[in-house]
């Protein structure tokens, strides 16, 4: 893939993320409201300093009234960009491409999702009239479509796989237990999690991603104005994004244990920041863990572990908050929650957080040993048709 | 009648009829009923029991028109023989028929096509359940029949010798529009009234056909009155190993499709030139004496009506037929209502949804399901040729169980397919124990009724295990 990227153009220098989880007293425009304020706080900057803004969801709102209304932005440019769950990460990619090409110095980037007034059980996408022809399985069964096909190319026994994916739970939630953002803040215990009851194939409600309400902003500027507004900027090194073909769904040689989408979006991703060695380089990610299996295969597709060992890797710990490469320190979507639109932005606050060292009881080492980059993933749609994001930023 | 090609249809399910009494304390009775799953109507019943039946004819045998026939329509106003149609892939020139509402109509749809200058498929199907606890239910059966009737006498296995009929207006059992059960006369009457109209029709097919009853081979004698035709059968001075089997024990009564059903099951068994009498008691009564052929066994059903008997799988309980039957109302998940197909989308991609027609690209062979029109192997566009993949055979090659997901029976099995001679498709399977579903097993394709929403049957195709 050729892709020149934008290395070093652009800067982050303020972010805003409300705590995620039941806001059931807040709107969606609340929500925005308190991450763009947070955002303003943190450059040290107010509403009239921005010159252009993006916003994302998937289904909160309708065209750039969703932040114009609430923030009673001034007849500026707002964009509503959508992207299933890789949302976020898009309003982020290009909001830092206008401030890239030189159109906007200042620009903001935001992200909101309002998924707990709907009132379902997992994520519910609205329905374009159809032919009634696809299948309506929920989002847990279309990724629990990986766990049989991995564990029968790599000749994983089913019930250790079971144990696999449960630790990367159990990971993920005692990470979220020191985030006091996160949706949930409790450790549980490895049997509870195995345990719980089957939501679709041998996923259980603890391999699902938080439902969720929330918001999360980044203010975005030339790369030469960011010690303006902070000493401690975040530079955009890479921002990939790719839509699939969505031949997986249809072509016989697509086998369920990887997603193509992403294994391109971290090459392209990878040549735009020039890492060579991803696990070695990275000093985290924050990778788009929307159920269990989902965080096992990612550990693979973005150069992290070989294939076919990515399980034997969580088990070892290597991507645990004191691993070798700590994976989704702030809980991931597991539990830090994924209200769709936000959760890209989201992703990058605890790069913003951990590579500037203020996050506190969960700091990962990694930063302090030198590492100065890290990567967000996201992906939108399922195995074998899906949209995936990648970025890297550093310092 | 010039029967080319015949087949049937048995849904998997059986309701053990103790069960019946077990769960409300009534007399339940002895043996087995067939129960259709909660994704069948009579359209889809038609459509397997079709599929059976034209699954061994030459593509240039193939039927010039339908005519369907239920008294269970799934829908009214709207033909549902188009549905079957467009099922079996039919050209669009064939035209196809409901024809009515009434157990009657099956005898009269045969009777039509035997009237018929080009070769009709004939599809009787019937879904027969009364109010819980009741006699219909517990005796009632679902089921289909098909068959190809031609006058090409070459070709035919059977040949018509007469018909017979006797209608009388009187009413005997009946059931409004939007009405879940059929009302009854006293038993008493019905048998005073349809015994000689029976034995008068009878008479007059016999006469038609210039036999007697002494020379019949086999004769089958169903009706809506049981006890009617059971009289019946001793009236007309038959022997009684000559007497069909009325299924009662294994299928029940399948309404509509029982007079063909179990005309299908005596082909089965029988002989080149032997006579065999079918006499059909509803709303008067209709009987046709027919010859067997040397062509007889020529075309065979891929399944047949013993096999289909004694393959039936147990319900696991009268709750689930009640379910399945709507009228034991279950919590749903917390998940969005379904949404009705659209009227547009449908009818573009008719022979996708309705004929599980793919396509293939010319330029490297690669399978789509459904048809596109860019090739996902080689890039290339509109250089497709149409596949129908619902008469193949695929393979798993993952699945899931999805607990969360709405469908009537819950949970929803769903696996990724590969299709023998290429192509790949995710759907739901159906008929199948969720348990013990694991990559590599091998599965068939059936048209079903995915839900009903907003008032529309929304029908596709699913996959079930390989029988």
């Amino acid at each position: 893939m050729a892709s020149r990227g934008i290395r070093d153009q652009v800067a982050v220098v303020g972010m805003g993320c409300t705590k995620f989880g039941e806001h059931w007293d807040r709107s969606a425009d609340d929500l925005l409201v308190d991450a763009v304020g947070d955002a303003f706080a943190s450059a040290g900057i107010e509403k009239a300093d921005v010159d252009a803004y993006w916003v994302g969801t998937m289904g909160s709102g309708v065209s750039g009234l969703t932040l114009s209304r609430p923030l009673r932005v001034d007849y500026k440019p707002v964009t509503r960009v959508e992207n299933m769950c890789a949302t976020g990460s898009e309003s982020f990619r290009n909001a830092c491409y206008a401030v890239a090409c030189g159109a906007f110095d200042v620009v903001m980037a935001t992200g909101v999702e309002k998924l707990k007034d709907g009132g379902y059980s997992g994520l519910a996408m609205g329905s374009i009239p159809s032919d009634g022809t696809t299948s309506d399985l929920t989002a847990p069964a279309l990724f629990s479509l990986l766990s049989p096909a991995y564990c029968k190319k790599y000749g994983v026994d089913p019930a250790e796989f079971k144990e696999v994916i449960s630790r990367i739970a159990w990971k993920n939630h005692r990470n979220g237990a020191l985030n006091p953002r996160a949706q949930f803040q409790k450790e549980v215990p490895i049997e509870t999690i195995a345990a719980s009851p089957l939501m679709a194939g041998n996923l259980g409600i603890f391999d699902c991603s938080g439902v969720s309400d929330g918001a999360a902003a980044a203010v975005i500027v030339r790369a030469e104005d960011a010690s303006k507004y902070t000493d401690k900027p975040l530079f955009v090194k890479a921002l990939s994004f790719v839509a699939g073909p969505a031949s997986g769904v249809v072509d016989s040689s697509y086998d369920y244990t990887t997603f193509p989408e992403v294994v391109a979006a971290a090459e392209d991703a990878y040549q735009q920041a020039g890492i060579t060695d991803p696990r070695a380089q990275l000093a985290m990610a924050e990778v788009h863990d929307c159920f269990t299996p989902t965080e096992l295969v990612l550990m693979e597709d973005l150069g992290f572990a070989e294939r076919g060992f990515a399980w034997k890797e969580e088990l070892a710990g290597t991507f645990d908050l004191d691993g070798e490469l700590p994976v989704n320190p702030d809980g991931g979507l597991k539990a830090f929650g994924h209200p769709i639109g936000a959760s890209g932005l989201r992703m990058l606050f605890e790069c913003w957080l951990q590579l500037r060292e203020e996050a506190g009881v969960r700091q990962i080492k990694t930063v302090a040993d030198g590492k100065k980059l890290a990567l967000t993933h996201n992906l939108g749609g399922w195995p074998g048709e899906c949209v995936s994001y990648v970025g890297v930023v550093g310092t | 009648m010039g029967i080319v090609a015949g087949g049937t249809y048995l849904p998997l399910h059986r309701l053990d009829r103790s069960r019946i009494g077990a769960a409300l304390g009534t007399p339940g009775g002895a043996g087995t009923r067939t129960v259709a799953a909660a994704d069948e109507d009579t359209t889809t019943l038609g459509v397997e029991a079709a599929r059976n039946a034209l699954a061994g004819l030459a593509s240039d045998a193939m039927p010039e028109r339908v005519l369907f026939a239920t008294a269970e329509p799934a829908y009214l106003d709207k033909t549902n023989a188009t549905t079957i149609h467009a099922a079996l892939g039919l050209p669009v020139s064939v035209p196809a028929y409901d024809v009515g509402g009434a157990v009657r109509s099956a005898m009269g749809a045969l009777r039509l096509a035997d009237d018929a200058t080009e070769p009709t498929l004939v599809v009787l199907a019937g879904l027969r359940t009364g109010l819980p606890g009741g006699a219909d239910e517990r005796d009632g059966g679902d089921g289909a029949v098909a068959f190809v009737v031609s006058v090409d006498t070459d070709a035919a296995q059977t040949r018509t010798l007469g018909w017979g009929a006797a209608s009388v207006e009187f009413l005997e059992r009946w059931r409004l529009p939007g009405e879940t059960h059929s009302h009854q006369w006293e038993e008493r009457f019905g048998e005073h009234a349809y015994v000689p109209l029976a034995c008068d029709a009878l008479a007059n097919a016999l006469n038609a056909a210039g036999t007697s009853a002494d020379d019949l081979d086999h004769v089958v004698v169903t009706g809506v009155h049981p006890r009617a035709a059971r009289t019946v059968a001793r009236a007309i001075k038959v022997a009684p190993d000559k007497i069909a089997d009325d299924l009662a024990a294994s299928v029940g009564n399948t309404g509509a499709a029982h007079a063909g059903l179990l005309l299908a099951g005596v082909l089965e068994h029988a002989t080149p030139r032997q006579k065999i009498a079918v006499l059909s008691i509803a709303d008067g009564a209709d009987a046709v004496v027919l010859e067997t052929t040397e062509q007889l066994g020529r075309v065979v059903p891929r399944h047949t009506l013993v096999d289909q008997i004694g393959e039936g799988k147990p319900l696991d309980s009268y709750e689930t037929f009640l379910t399945w039957r709507g009228f034991l109302e279950r919590e749903p998940p917390r998940r969005p209502d379904p949404v009705a197909p659209a009227a547009p989308p449908s009818l573009r991609s008719e022979d996708w949804k309705f004929g599980f027609t793919g396509s293939a690209c010319e330029a490297c062979g690669e399978v789509h399901l459904p048809p596109a029109r860019v090739c996902a192997n080689c890039g290339a566009v509109d250089r497709m040729t149409p596949v129908r993949a619902a008469d193949r055979a695929a393979t798993i090659v993952t699945f899931t169980v999805d607990r969360l997901a709405y469908t009537p029976s819950p949970p929803l099995v769903a696996a990724v397919l590969d299709f023998d001679g290429g192509g790949r498709f995710q759907c739901a399977l159906t008929d199948v124990d969720a348990g013990t579903v694991k990559i590599g097993d091998r599965v068939e394709m059936t048209f079903r009724r995915v839900d009903t929403a907003q008032k529309v049957h929304n029908y596709f195709w699913k996959a079930r295990p390989l029988r």
